[in-house]
């Protein structure tokens, strides 16, 4: 009996936050349909869940295998540039729906491969050298970006690093990736609904994760390393599985973001550290290791400030004062007291929790 | 039948030889103590035993296969599990948790059907926590099972280490003072669960414990270190009323 009621409590959990987004997802839709939404709110909509995606992936690394990560744009970045290329690329010579899904396996994969070609030397070692790491690979990743040039004409792809003459591209040429300038003409395949369905996705592929054999191994690992090793468990297997994971599903966010735009460029502002901190920021005021918690943080750090807007002088003041009461609110033991107390007996409509003694 | 034997093993750590021409070999089914002044090696020799460091010299051999050198997660493979003297649970785990993460070995899907949520998954997850419910039973940890670790009192958490041990299914299991922080009740109660361990999973175990009256007890052999080296082996009353080893520990 008691084994049974385990199976449901995480069913019932990762059905919850699902729900979350499910019933938003409805809600905007049906105050879209009423043309109660505005247009900045319609504008926020697919970059609300492109960084509850990014949180959340985030937290995979920070919260669930422990080890920090200040690069997360980079994959970002990387999934945005592969998928874009790619669409671009077919934008003439395929149909817009497939395209779209190969976009976002391709550009998921590719940012999971690079985060597995970062992890296999890194996570290696012992200590935080993954932090020094990543936040290397996000400044290293834009950069290049930044000085490739990629064209096509009737002889093939040319490919520079220079500039864009230097391609020599025939008349009939087209620039696919412009240094500096990026990528222009993306199809816009972005949409709310496809956003929402990403998102969702995010959100059963790591709680399934978390609450199966593997994320029980990656946890332990972060619990204690030398404990998980004694009774067997692969230390580097299981960091590399958590750690491309993670990255994969940031390229995936990548790839709604270059869908949504139609001038894609890397800067600082959009795939830089300071991105990558900001996500972070979420991941720790939505509380580390928790995902609905992320998912929760990130949409209520996104909306704020720009709800805040005609509050102008006043807009700063206010986004700190949320985030130091969400920080108490989730870090001080009498608030995990209170919140162990009424919020999990209610949803869970059970009297006693694990918080005693 | 001898089931581990060890031969000249010794580490040095910078000038400190820590563990130096020890050997010690144990039969299948004993319950084998190894004790010793504070900061004899005892530890450090199931350090080296683990894999957790590497010997300078010596051979260490499991139920006939050579492990010396091993790391640490094949050693345990090939069937050695322990405790830590200071306690390492998985502390942010369920206590449930922790013993299925012991079980990782034993039961295998696959990532993908974990994330699917594939037939396979739900089957295999069922068996893990029968039998790990049963583990916990054996070490009355059954009511605990949806606790953080964190949260159990002292002597549960060092009795929900031998459950996790337990559960990678060992030939040999070592434990590094089981009864330390624990009281008279809780000690008398844990030896009777080791000597269930030893009858009922017919297991080998060789646990080291400053507690005499749990060595006396249920150590049917000893082995004493002093300063790293075998001071005295043998049948524990014998052991026990050598002279040399009485200096060992009363005086210096
Ligand atoms: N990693 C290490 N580096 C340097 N010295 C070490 C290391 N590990 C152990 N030592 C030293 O080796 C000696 C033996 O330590 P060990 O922990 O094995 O003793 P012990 O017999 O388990 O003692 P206690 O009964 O106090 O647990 C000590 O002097 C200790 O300081
Ligand atoms: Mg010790």
């Amino acid at each position: 009996m008691k084994t049974k009621m385990n199976l449901t409590k995480s069913t019932k959990s990762t059905l919850i936050t699902v729900g979350i987004v499910v019933v938003a997802y409805i809600v905007m839709q049906i105050l879209g349909g009423a043309g109660m939404l505005s247009s900045l709110m319609k504008g926020l909509l697919v970059p609300l869940c492109i960084y509850a995606i990014m949180a959340v992936s985030l937290n995979l690394t920070v919260g669930i295998l422990g080890e920090l990560s200040l690069g997360h744009a980079g994959f970002m970045c990387v999934g945005a540039f592969v998928s874009a290329f790619f669409s671009l690329y077919f934008k003439e010579t395929m149909a817009a729906g497939p395209r779209f899904i190969i976009a976002i396996i391709l550009g998921g994969v590719v940012a999971a491969l690079s985060g597995l070609l970062i992890g296999i030397p890194v996570l290696r070692l012992r200590g935080d050298y993954l932090a020094i790491v990543t936040l290397a690979f996000g400044e290293i990743i834009k950069n290049i970006i930044n000085v490739m040039y990629v064209g096509r004409d009737e002889q093939g792809i040319h490919f520079s690093m220079k500039d864009a003459y230097s391609m020599n591209l025939s008349s009939e040429g087209q620039i696919l990736i412009n240094g500096a300038q990026g990528i222009t003409g993306t199809p816009n395949d972005s949409n709310f609904t496809v956003a929402a369905i990403l998102l969702v996705l995010t959100l059963i592929i790591v709680l399934n994760l978390v609450n199966s054999r593997p994320g029980r191994a990656i946890m332990a690992i972060r619990d204690n390393r030398i404990a998980a090793e004694s009774v067997g468990i692969n230390i580097t297997k299981f960091k590399l599985l958590a750690f491309s994971i993670s990255a994969g599903l940031a390229g995936i966010a990548g790839v709604l973001y270059a869908h949504n735009l139609s001038i894609l460029q890397a800067q600082p502002k959009n795939f830089g550290y300071n991105m990558s901190i900001m996500i972070l920021v979420y991941v720790v005021l939505g509380g580390m290791g928790n995902i609905r918690g992320s998912l929760i943080a990130s949409v209520i750090l996104v909306l704020l400030p720009e709800l805040m807007r005609q509050l102008n002088d006043y807009r700063m003041l206010i986004y700190s004062i949320v985030l130091i009461v969400m920080m108490i609110f989730n870090w001080s033991p009498k608030a995990k007291e209170f919140r162990e107390k009424y919020s999990i007996k209610r949803l869970l409509g059970k009297k006693t929790e694990k918080g005693e003694a | 039948m001898t089931l581990l034997d060890v031969r000249n093993l010794g580490i040095s750590f910078g000038g400190l030889r820590a563990v130096d021409n020890f050997e010690i070999q144990i039969k299948k089914g004993q319950l084998y103590g190894l004790i010793g002044p504070n900061g004899a090696g005892k530890t450090t020799v199931f350090n080296l035993l683990t894999g957790v460091y590497k010997p300078s010299d010596g051979k260490i051999t499991l139920d006939g296969k050579n492990i010396t050198g091993a790391a640490t997660i094949d050693i345990n493979k090939a069937g050695i599990a322990r405790t830590f003297q200071n306690i390492r649970l998985f502390k942010d785990l369920s206590v449930l948790d922790n013993v299925k993460v012991g079980l990782h070995n034993q039961y295998s899907y696959s990532t993908i059907t974990g994330i699917l949520r594939l037939p396979k998954y739900f089957k295999v997850e069922k068996e893990m926590n029968e039998k790990a419910m049963e583990l916990l039973k054996v070490f009355d940890l059954d009511k605990e099972a949806d606790f953080l670790a964190s949260n159990l009192p002292y002597g549960k958490q060092r009795k929900l280490e031998i459950a996790r041990a337990l559960a990678t299914n060992p030939k040999l299991l070592l434990l590094d003072e089981p009864a330390a922080g624990m009281n008279p009740n809780e000690t008398s109660e844990l030896m009777d669960t080791i000597r269930f361990v030893r009858d009922n999973f017919d297991m080998t175990i060789l646990l080291i414990e400053h507690d005499m009256k749990l060595v006396s007890g249920i150590c049917e052999e000893l082995t004493v270190l002093n300063f790293g080296q075998v001071l005295a082996k043998g049948k524990t009353a014998e052991v026990l009323n050598d002279p040399q080893v009485i200096k060992a520990y009363l005086g210096e």
